[in-house]
């Protein structure tokens, strides 16, 4: 086990986590940097995920590091029946840092439990994504000035939606009050509500997905309404439509609100959006090679302000 | 002796431990737990019997076995309130009520399909969340269950 794994971002302080946004800061500034020469990186990829692998592999070529990994399991020992056990264990004699994405929830973590090489969690199932939630919270600092006292307006599928739960989660830090907008099959589920109790943060219920509730955020966390989550397809062909956003809402918005989305997009957010200032979610994807560049360097235990050259 | 036709004639044990104050609903899991149905002891189980407590209890006795503390404690999850009676001589010369632990190792199955510890050859670990309603949390996958609905492998 080491400890400077990062597997789910409940494992992170406050204080680290203030910490990697003005790491991810600095690598916007000066992004290639040679202070993972001579470092290999695995980058296990058990379920196929191009856009977090693309980010993570950018970022270690940008350090100057080498990738080794693959990006699909049925190529894989995996696929014969090799235990995920085995497979982290043989992976560990060859690199210095493991970065994985697993279809089993926990993977990750029992991963940091058979191995002495830090290891990342690019996701697992359904439960977290620590990379995705820190990138979130780099882009809200850096488009808001700040982290505190923002409003978050979530959107679309807050049931199954694991980015909206880790954010939740991370912000419990830093005063915010949510607006959560979804239809009732995909609300927000009892326990985040009772998160947000419990840590004494501010939340309000709608289904309708209202002028007032746009015109009221600073962020508005557009998510996609899956087909797939619906058990009824008469509801999903009911709602499908009611949480897509369109330019023409943005018209009455705070200057400084600005609308993410972990993509892929589908139609929750219309083409329309991307031209409008307020859209922010291109360099949101962005923003993910900066915060993964900061992850990897905290996970090899770097200090980049004493190796990086300015 | 007279024998007060009430009571139930189970005979009294020289050396052992008895279980008692268990949930009726939680007596056979109670014993799947402690591994008696492996043992080669005389073990007597009797349930439905009427508690001022519980309403209905299940007892156990186990004849010549006295349950590590780690071991019995086990049982906490799903009878929190349960009584150990360590035996000796036909003497009660210890009495304890069972301790819930932070954590869980076995026992449990984890019941979201898509957790690791249903897909690798690995035990299984939980941290108790709420000692109240003993609502225990998977340490892989997070997923939640209160103990009387967990699944006892």
């Amino acid at each position: 086990m080491n400890s400077n794994s990062l597997v789910s971002i409940d494992d992170i302080s406050r204080d680290e986590i203030l910490d990697l946004i003005e790491r991810a800061r600095f690598f916007e500034e000066h992004p290639d940097q040679k202070i993972l020469d001579g470092k290999v990186v695995a980058t296990l990829f058990f379920e196929p995920s191009t856009r977090t692998r693309l980010s993570f592999e950018t970022a270690v070529n940008r350090l100057g590091g080498r990738v080794i990994g693959f990006s699909d399991a049925s190529t894989t020992s995996s696929s014969k029946g090799e235990t995920l056990k085995d497979t982290i264990k043989m992976v560990s004699n060859y690199v210095d840092l493991i970065i994985m994405r697993h279809y089993l929830e926990g993977a990750a973590r029992y991963a940091t439990e058979v191995t002495d090489v830090p290891v990342i969690n690019a996701g697992d199932g359904a439960n977290q994504h620590p990379s995705q939630t820190m990138l979130d919270l780099y882009s809200i600092s850096k488009t808001q000035g700040k982290l505190n006292d923002l409003t978050i307006t979530m959107v679309g599928d807050l049931k199954y939606g694991r980015t909206v739960h880790s954010l939740l989660m991370a912000l419990r830090y830093f005063n915010p009050t949510f607006h959560f907008v979804a239809c009732d099959e995909l609300k927000m589920p009892k326990e985040y509500k009772d998160f947000c109790d419990a840590n004494g943060l501010k939340y309000y219920e709608h289904t309708e997905f209202s002028q007032d509730v746009i015109n009221a955020s600073d962020i508005l966390y557009m998510t996609r309404v899956q087909r797939e989550r619906f058990t009824d397809i008469m509801e999903y062909e009911k709602v499908k439509n009611l949480y897509n956003l369109h330019a023409s809402m943005l018209a009455d918005a705070k200057p400084n609100l600005r609308v993410l989305h972990p993509l892929p997009r589908v139609n929750e957010i219309a083409q329309d959006v991307d031209d409008d200032p307020k859209a922010y979610y291109f360099e949101q994807a962005r923003n993910g090679l900066y915060a993964r560049q900061a992850i990897i360097c905290k996970a090899l235990g770097i200090d980049i302000y004493k190796e990086a050259k300015v | 002796m007279t024998t007060d036709k009430k009571e139930l004639a189970v005979a009294a044990l020289r050396r052992g431990t008895v279980i008692d104050h268990i949930p009726n609903d939680m007596l056979f899991k109670a014993v799947k737990i402690l591994g008696i149905e492996r043992m080669p002891n005389s073990v007597t189980i009797g349930n439905n019997l009427s508690s001022r407590r519980l309403g209905l209890k299940g007892i156990i006795k186990v004849a010549d076995v006295e349950f590590p503390e780690d071991v019995i404690n086990r049982i906490a999850l799903i009878a929190p309130h349960a009584k150990i009676n360590t035996i000796r001589d036909f003497e009660v010369v210890d009495k304890r009520q069972v301790k819930l632990p932070d954590e869980i190792v076995g026992i449990v199955r984890c019941g979201n399909p898509k957790c690791i510890t249903n897909n690798e050859p690995m035990r299984t670990r939980f941290h108790v969340v709420d000692r109240d309603d003993v609502t225990i949390r998977c340490h892989y996958c997070g997923q939640t269950v209160k103990s009387g609905d967990a699944i006892i492998d």
